[in-house]
């Protein structure tokens, strides 16, 4: 492969994008996904778009990469890429050997096309019918601007999600598209992967200092604003099934409304997150956080953030001394070893007490073994060494092993929670999806919906008692897929990945809730990549974080926690 | 690359002459010696056919153990169809053994040595094949020689893809269902429960299959106009010595059925 630095400039023209009152309404769907944009985005502009959940951001770049047909719903008013309108701007002939614009989505295992690295990123460059001797030079530049680590032979199926979506973002650039459609890229990917990923961009459009590259105009959604204000210049607000509602210069935009934009769930960097005294933010965002208010965002989004700030570190030490005499474990496990499918174990030597009314937070690098441990502890895996033992004040008469217990008696007593939501729903309901686990467990009929009805409250999913789960938001499938944990009531909730791609709304209405079942004595196991999330628990004095790597675990002893602790 | 059974084994010798022949030249052997195995069940035919297929592998560059690895659902299947042949079969001639309602006789015992040597023989170029040819290479031969719609064999390329990822993904939808206590005992409720895991499964794996599909669209898959190909296949010299090794395992496998008279044709 070439060094960076050979490469010079690609010339590839910047593709402005155009919106006149353009609305889309998915097909069976009554209300408009997004309706009235109007939006100018000129030539080589970096743009991040922002707005709550469900404000069809993603629609919007769907529809500018041409990827929405008639068939697909309804659009009204105006789109245009290149002058052209979007759809037609897809296939119509341009500059040969570029596209008009590339889509990056959010899955990184739903983008990968071929089994060989360099066949992946080749894949778009054959479908444009570009000339083969031309193919694989720009598949090694492709590759070298994104920075990816390995060579063209190199299998896809050996790559982790943070790799995969750099190979897809590979796969787009050697395109050169001229608009740069990046839909959430990193809302699947751990911390480091996202970094990397966010890195590759800037290099791709000419901003690290080693490389100058694409002049492609950049449109990115994304929850997470800190790591891209180096990338983009200009920031625009979308409001729910709305319009533009805040446009301008990134950090402009972001110091008059931050405030307004954390409560509907935007992860604003922390500094923008409290309004200066004196200023006042505009009409338009204050009337949109009125309306999602109603749902109930603004109060616990504000409490995480003081949470962050010091305000919530309460740790009275009453509440402290009546749960240090509650320390008896209800799960230890000895000498464990715990391994993937019929792989060689992942861990060994683990030793680990799971404690009422505190959170064990297993952390680590991707592929530590975090997850792995965490199934294990959940009773869901067999250990290939060593003893998992539930006490009895959790087993009853289920015996001392959890991952020998009937699937019935396991969720009365250990509660799991994927981090794939969807792989846990069995139902078509959110009421029949909540009544599972209580039928499964022989609760009776008039306790089950009593209940039911009162997680379905705690967690507001209440005007979606009838919705199917699959159709869900991703915060509100979060949200059910922890309220059908919690409806059997377990004494020891498992989490994976809780709060992974989650918006800020859902995340703090997370941490209530968790904060909740530490006060009534349930025992939380947590697997996260989330600094934000052990550090609030943490510094309560009712977290202990276990760092799992090279094979075992290691206590972390972090200073407010340890004196807090012992 | 490994995508079910099919893609290239590292017991293998990829520059043996008949595992870098163009795919669609191997297919070609297959589906020959299928044909003309299809069209009669005799031991002579299908035992000359699988030893002259067993002379010709020291060029495939299988070995014996990479072989038996990936062929041996063939031998599970020959096997069992042979014996139940000769259990079960018309029976004619004179009578081997006789256990209460089971007797094998010599004309029971003949038809299951040929349908066991005709399952073997089908199934060896089969496994030849799949073992020594990576799914890409296939996919572009396919669009490219055989000249069947690109789209097509695309899609069913990634398709398959995703379906290497239904082992784990299986794995992980068991786990949480049990912890959604679900999972029922005995024979019937273990039924059950496997049941409506494949169903779910079958829900993922088609919804990643329609984001998948975004995604190629997005990269100009479907698009009008010509598409190029950076691998390019194409058949060479060695490839047509290929069939032609296939054509003449055929013909000497029929003509010796022939004159021992005992080739037959079967679908009549």
């Amino acid at each position: 492969m070439h060094d960076a630095s050979d490469l010079g400039v690609v010339a590839a023209s910047a593709v402005g994008l155009r919106a006149r009152g353009w609305g889309w309404r998915h097909s069976g769907r009554k209300a408009w996904a997004l309706r009235g944009v109007d939006l100018d985005v000129a030539p080589g502009e970096r743009v991040l778009l922002l707005g709550p959940s469900g404000a069809g951001k993603s629609t919007l770049l769907a529809a500018a990469a041409g990827l929405l047909d008639d068939g697909a719903g309804e659009a009204e008013g105006a789109l245009e890429v290149d002058g052209l309108d979007a759809r037609a701007a897809r296939t119509a002939p341009g500059v040969p050997g570029t596209s008009r614009t590339g889509l990056l989505l959010q899955d990184p295992d739903a983008q990968t096309v071929l089994a060989r690295c360099g066949d992946d990123v080749a894949f778009g460059l054959e479908n444009h019918g570009l000339p083969a001797e031309l193919i694989w030079p720009r598949v090694d530049e492709a590759m070298t601007l994104v920075g990816f680590p390995y060579g063209r032979a190199h299998a896809t199926s050996a790559l982790s999600g943070g790799e995969r979506q750099r190979l897809a973002l590979a796969g787009v650039v050697a395109m050169r598209p001229g608009l740069l459609l990046l839909d959430e890229p990193t809302a699947m990917v751990d911390p480091d992967g996202a970094r990397l990923l966010v890195e590759s961009v800037a290099g791709v459009v000419g901003l690290s200092p080693h490389a100058r590259s694409l002049s492609s105009t950049v449109i990115v959604v994304e929850h997470r604003v800190e790591q891209w204000l180096d990338v983009v210049n200009r920031v625009v607000v979308l409001e729910a099934g709305g319009g533009v509602i805040a446009d301008g210069p990134a950090l402009d935009v972001l110091a008059d409304q931050g405030p307004e934009l954390f409560r509907l769930g935007v992860w604003v960097p922390r500094r923008f997150r409290a309004r200066a005294a004196g200023a006042a933010g505009t009409g338009a965002v204050a009337r949109m956080t009125g309306a999602v208010g109603a749902v109930g965002a603004a109060g616990t989004a504000g409490a995480a953030g003081e949470a962050k700030t010091g305000g919530a570190v309460t740790s009275d030490d009453a509440a402290r001394a009546s749960r240090a005499t509650a320390r008896t474990p209800v799960l230890s496990a000895r000498d464990l070893a715990v391994r993937r499918g019929r792989l060689a174990p992942v861990l060994t030597g683990v030793d680990v007490d799971v404690v009422p009314g505190e959170v064990l937070f297993l952390t680590g690098v991707n592929g530590s073994g975090k997850s792995t441990l965490a199934l294990a502890l959940a009773g869901l895996t067999a250990p290939v060494g060593g003893e998992l033992t539930a006490m009895p004040e959790l087993a009853g008469a289920a015996g001392p092993h959890p991952v020998r217990w009937r699937a019935r008696d396991l969720v009365t007593r250990i509660g799991t929670v994927f981090q794939e939501p969807q792989h846990q729903f069995v139902a078509g309901s959110v009421e029949a999806e909540l009544a599972v686990g209580p039928h499964q467990a022989r609760v009776d009929a008039a306790d089950a919906a009593r209940r039911c009805a009162e997680v379905l409250g705690r967690l507001r999913l209440g005007a979606l008692a009838l919705a199917n789960p699959f159709t869900l938001s991703g915060g509100e499938q979060r949200r059910l897929s922890v309220a059908t944990a919690l409806v059997t009531r377990p004494g020891v909730l498992v989490l994976d990945e809780p709060t992974f791609g989650q918006d800020a709304v859902t995340w703090a209405v997370l941490v209530d809730l968790l904060r909740e079942l530490l006060e009534t004595g349930t025992a939380i196991v947590c697997a996260t990549h989330d600094r934000d999330l052990v550090e609030t628990f943490v510094d309560e004095g009712r977290g202990r974080e276990l760092r799992v790597g090279e094979g075992t675990v290691q206590p972390v002893s972090s200073g407010i926690a340890t004196v807090a602790t012992t | 690359m490994t995508v079910l059974t099919l893609g290239a084994d590292p017991a293998m010798r990829p520059d043996a002459l008949v595992a870098r022949a163009n795919p669609v030249a191997k297919l070609t052997v297959a589906l020959l010696v299928s044909l003309t195995l299809l069209l009669t069940v005799d031991v002579v035919t299908a035992g000359v056919a699988l030893v002259l297929e067993v002379a010709v592998l020291p060029w495939c560059g299988l070995s014996p153990r990479g072989l038996l690895r990936r062929g041996w659902i063939v031998l599970a299947g020959a096997v069992p169809a042979g014996l139940v042949t000769t259990w079960l079969g018309v029976d004619s001639g004179e009578v081997l053994l006789a256990l209460g309602p089971v007797t094998v006789t010599q004309g029971s015992l003949l038809a299951g040595c040929a349908i066991a040597l005709r399952i073997l023989s089908v199934g060896l170029p089969g496994v030849v094949l799949l073992a020594t040819t990576d799914p890409t290479d296939l996919a572009d031969a396919l669009a490219q020689v055989a000249r069947l719609p690109h789209r097509f064999v695309l899609a069913a390329l990634a398709a398959m893809r995703l379906f290497a990822l239904m082992g784990t993904e299986w794995e992980s939808l068991g786990a949480a269902r049990r912890a959604r206590g679900i999972g029922g005992d005995g024979v019937v409720g273990r039924t059950r429960t496997a049941a409506g895991q494949v169903l779910a499964l079958l829900v993922l794996v088609i919804r990643r299959g329609t984001r998948l599909a975004m995604a190629m669209e997005a990269r100009g898959f479907g698009a009008p106009g010509t598409r190029t190909w950076a691998r390019v296949s194409t058949l060479r010299r060695s490839d047509a010595g290929v069939v032609l090794g296939g054509v003449v395992i055929v013909t000497v496998a029929t003509v010796a059925g022939m004159l021992a008279g005992t080739w037959h044709l079967a679908l009549t």
